[in-house]
């Protein structure tokens, strides 16, 4: 057992370090990758997957700590998600471009998301988790009809552009000469931003589950009704659990705003966008938040440059009318979701479970 | 005159048309041992459900130091001190024997809200916790999963997350069902050990009759949900309700 000794290092992961030689060097090359993707990979695609990337491990990362660490199924996640995008856009949209108004965005969706966490929290955690599962889908549901409908302030279908504040546009320059090879404009430290907040909520969120709440998190997974007999109140600690991952989806859909200058249904309330989360929850590895790192990365990456990759197989295989069509990039999907049941098959505690040495 | 560490009052439960505890009103006393004893399907584990909250009522009252908790979710009762081991060995299986006690020890230090330190910095839960398994003997196990714990170790550490929980009533549930021979006597002295400590109320069902007499105070016997006898070990096991209610197992009784 970790003793709690350890250091600086041990401090910021909360003594809860990625124990296995693999991982870690997995966890390494991720985070070098994604702190050097500027000055590595020249043009907007790597740049825009990097961002995707440290968006959806704060995303997925915070889904983790209400699926993986107290065994409740919430299908409601990218609500929260999209409050934060709502939040920054509207803000910026209204009020106009300024630090003062992406505060205030964040705050008053924090706030909103806070609201909804602890009602539906209240409400309905005490019924059993199939009916939960479900009234959070009504719920999210009722939130997508609704940001849809309620045009003049979201913009409905179209969702909002919006113009981000001058420190964060193309166009401002705050070094005269480039740095290391690179000239540093307003989107590159936007990215360096959003890799900034990443980190914070990822480590934040780490300290949680590896405090004495966290552990009773993981005690009502287990076990609910003994967690109860042992004298924590579940219906509480779910719901707060519940608070906690809602403001970290929050901040994630602030920041994913902030990098496309545009929020709308599609990027951060669809559906699809929930069921790529518990993919890269449950391909990452359940319960262990690094887990969401490495199904994050996974699946940006493959969802970016999957189809780039069919698109020349397919080419290279002309000559073969079948097989030339099943690689056709419009299959894509498809064969993520080969690549889904295979990992699922092969690695069904996900990579981290695997790499970590269990089943 | 003070009151009663635990008293339950007409308590009763109906499944449909089944009276499983039956009007049972009893009183026990801090310092002392009770023994429930009845043929399988009595009621006893249900009556511990309805005192422990695990069970709703359908009338009746259970009061704590005199104060009524018949209302309280069981979360509740156990932080006003009223603790419980079950039969059916129910543990965090997914989690380290250690772990387990650990979150026992954590849930009666109240330190479940902190959620900016690390757990590993609250040396005191984790000692604490050590201790226990030292007194179960289970230290030797502390790092193996509960669910891979063989059963009479499973019902050890069952009684380690009760001892943990430093309630003022203990509830047994059969604590020693399930063990070898050898594994008995700790578990045994334990709950003697508690009993000497002479502020806390101990319950104690239990089937076996030589353990019933060496160790209670005093005996009750539910029969078809209701309370049909109580009393001094030597006398309510003499009498003939006892044995009618046990009929089968009278000649256990006699042994
Ligand atoms: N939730 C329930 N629904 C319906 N019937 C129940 C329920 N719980 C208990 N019973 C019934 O209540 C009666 C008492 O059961 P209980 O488990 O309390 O007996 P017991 O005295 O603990 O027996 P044992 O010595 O076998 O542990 C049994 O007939 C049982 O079937
Ligand atoms: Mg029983």
């Amino acid at each position: 057992m970790s003793g709690g000794r350890g250091g600086v290092l041990a401090a910021l992961l909360s003594d809860d370090g990625p124990r296995s030689r693999v991982l870690a060097v997995l966890l390494l090359a991720i985070a070098a990758g994604l702190a050097a993707t500027p000055f590595v990979f020249p043009g907007s695609q790597p740049i825009g997957a990097a961002a995707k990337i440290c968006v959806f491990i704060m995303l997925a990362a915070s889904y983790d700590i209400l699926l993986g660490y107290t065994g409740v199924v919430s299908f409601a996640h990218t609500m929260f998600f999209g409050i934060g995008g709502y939040g920054v856009a509207i803000a910026l949209d209204r009020l106009g471009p300024g630090w003062g108004q992406v505060a205030l965005g964040v705050v008053a969706a924090l706030g909103l998301s806070c609201v909804l966490a602890l009602a539906i929290g209240l409400i309905s955690l005490r019924v059993r988790a199939i009916f939960f599962a479900m009234i959070t889908l009504a719920v999210a549901s009722a939130f997508l009809v609704l940001a849809s409908q309620l045009s003049t302030l979201t913009g409905g279908e179209d969702g909002i552009s919006f113009q981000l504040p001058g420190e964060l546009r193309p166009a401002f320059r705050p070094f005269a000469e480039p740095v290391l090879g690179l000239a540093i404009n307003g989107r590159v430290l936007a990215y360096y931003m959003i890799l900034a907040v990443t980190v914070l909520v990822f480590l934040g969120l780490l300290r949680v589950v590896n405090s004495p709440f966290g552990r009773v998190l993981q005690a009502i997974r287990e076990n609910e009704f003994r967690a109860e007999a042992l004298g924590y109140r579940v219906v509480a600690y779910r719901t707060a659990a519940s608070v906690i991952s809602a403001c970290a989806a929050t901040v994630a859909g602030a920041m994913l705003a902030l990098w496309l200058r545009y929020n709308g249904p599609d990027t951060t309330l669809s559906f699809s966008i929930m069921i790529d989360v518990l993919l890269m929850v449950v391909i990452g590895g359940m319960g262990t938040l690094y887990g969401a790192v490495v199904g994050a990365t996974l699946l940006v990456l493959a969802q970016t440059y999957l189809q780039a990759v069919m698109a020349k197989a397919s080419a290279a295989a002309a000559g073969a009318p079948i097989v030339a069509a099943i690689l056709h990039p419009d299959r894509w999907l498809l064969w993520l979701g080969v690549l889904f049941v295979l990992s699922v098959y092969f690695f069904p505690t996900g990579v981290v479970g695997r790499l970590r040495g269990g089943r | 005159m003070a009151a009663p560490a635990l008293e339950t009052r007409d308590l009763t439960v109906r499944f449909g048309g089944h009276v499983a505890v039956d009007g049972v009103s009893c009183a026990f006393e801090a310092g002392t041992l009770t023994a429930i004893v009845g043929p399988n399907g009595a009621g006893k584990t249900t009556w511990f459900n309805l005192i422990s909250g695990q069970l709703p009522a359908t009338s009746g009252r259970v009061l704590l130091g005199g104060r009524d908790i018949s209302g309280l979710p069981a979360s509740s009762r156990t932080r006003l001190g009223l603790g419980r081991a079950f039969q059916l060995t129910n543990l965090f299986p997914g989690l380290s024997v250690r772990e387990n006690v650990r979150l026992a020890v954590q849930a009666r230090a109240g330190a479940g809200a902190d959620l900016l330190r690390r757990w590993t910095h609250r040396r005191d839960l984790i000692d604490e916790a050590e201790d226990i398994l030292e007194q179960v003997r289970l230290s030797g196990r502390a790092g193996t999963l509960a669910a891979e714990l063989p059963d009479g170790d499973q019902r050890k550490l069952e009684v380690a997350l009760l001892i943990a929980l430093r309630p003022r009533v203990f509830m047994f549930d059969e604590p020693t069902a399930g063990m070898s021979v050898d594994e008995v006597p700790t578990v045994l002295s334990l709950i003697q050990d508690l009993r000497r400590q002479g502020d806390r109320a101990i319950l104690l069902v239990e089937h076996k009759m030589d353990v019933v007499r060496s160790l209670a105070d005093r005996v009750v016997v539910l029969h078809n949900g209701a309370l049909v006898a109580d009393g001094p070990p030597a006398e309510v096991m003499e009498s003939a309700v006892v044995r009618e209610a046990y009929l089968g197992l009278e000649a256990a009784l006699d042994e």
